[in-house]
């Protein structure tokens, strides 16, 4: 449900981009999604369906890069990705701290039609 | 006809940001100290609220009660003499920056004081989108179990500050405080954690006065 309103501020920033542009249309939409973020990509495809419609957007692909969240150990300067029930870090088996890879939510680039 | 790619890296919560920004900005100029409550269902959020408009009795308290449906919880803030109003989402699973402040109307803002924004239950969203508050409320209970941390981290990644609620039943649903907070501590360093019993009260005088240096 909540990919909803996202949905359509994806189209917004990509019609904002294609006019500027001067596009006759969008064919492709490249979204980073993290795994962090919250948000679906099928579900996000499926709103785009039907927001895209009579825009700019419609018709375009909506390719993902999805990133899995990564945690990062201070003591052994290593990125790694947690065990469920724990933060624990693979090497030293002491708790690491959250970073922001995996919570990334943006768009990325789209690719248009020009005249 | 000619296709190009265009570089674009905009990020899709900026919007929301800056809609949340200028609520935030706004209400803190006229002296509004913006709390978002969050919590999954049953967590004890209103009944938090409601003991801590207690304890701030001194201060002008507003709530805006977030409900995928239904008023009772302004049914029951009204009728305690808080002025609060109902938002319905209508099945959205959280609150947004436009949806705060296109109901920012339906309060005076007659006094400075607290506003209190009742998120939708939920531990996932809510702690993706700001919707205008200068702090994030964690209500956690201690009948949701232990584990919370480990399953919901973002919410506690992003919580200024934690309550635990429903204190009086950890012995009977095995609550193991120790993985409890070490589960918090690795997502979050600084924020404090009170355990509080909204049926007693007991734990709020102190959350209050947090609460209260932190508005400044
Ligand atoms: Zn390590």
């Amino acid at each position: 449900m909540h990919e909803y309103p996202i949905t359509e501020q994806i189209i917004k920033i990509a019609s904002g981009k294609a006019k500027e542009n001067n596009a006759r249309s969008v064919t492709r939409i490249t979204l980073v999604v993290g795994e962090q973020s919250g948000f679906i990509g099928e579900s996000i495809q499926m709103y785009f369906d039907i927001i895209s419609k009579g825009t700019l957007c419609e018709g375009a692909v909506l390719e993902m890069e999805n990133i899995k969240a990564k945690w990062y150990c201070p003591d052994c300067n290593i990125h790694y990705t947690r065990q469920p029930f724990s933060f624990a870090c693979p090497d030293c088996g002491n708790d690491g701290m959250p970073t922001n890879i995996g919570k990334e939510f943006y768009v990325k680039d789209i690719e248009i039609e020009t005249e | 006809m000619a296709e190009k790619e265009i570089q674009v890296v905009q990020n899709i919560f900026d919007e929301n940001d800056r809609i949340a920004f200028a609520t935030q900005e706004k209400l803190g100029k006229m002296g509004v100290f913006v709390v978002n409550i969050m919590g999954a269902p049953g967590a004890g959020k209103t009944s938090s609220i409601i003991n801590l408009i207690r304890q701030l009795s001194e201060n002008k308290v507003y709530v805006i009660e977030g409900d995928i449906e239904s008023d009772i919880d302004t049914v029951k803030l009204k009728e305690l003499g808080i002025e609060a109003i109902q938002i319905n989402t209508n099945g959205a699973c959280h609150l947004d920056a436009p949806t705060i402040q296109s109901s920012l109307d339906g309060l005076s803002f007659d006094k400075p004081g607290l506003l209190f924004i009742e998120n939708i239950g939920n531990l996932v969203c809510p702690a993706e989108f700001q919707i205008g508050e200068h702090i994030k409320m964690l209500i956690c209970s201690a009948a949701e179990g232990s584990d919370k941390p480990y399953k919901y981290p973002l919410a506690f990644e992003k919580a200024d500050v934690i309550l635990l609620t429903k204190c009086d039943l950890k012995t009977y649903v095995d609550f193991n405080d120790e993985f409890f907070l070490k589960g918090v501590r690795a997502l979050n360093k600084t924020a404090p954690v009170f355990e509080v019993n909204a049926k007693t009260g007991q734990g709020f005088e102190d959350v209050a006065g947090w609460l209260l240096q932190k508005k400044g």
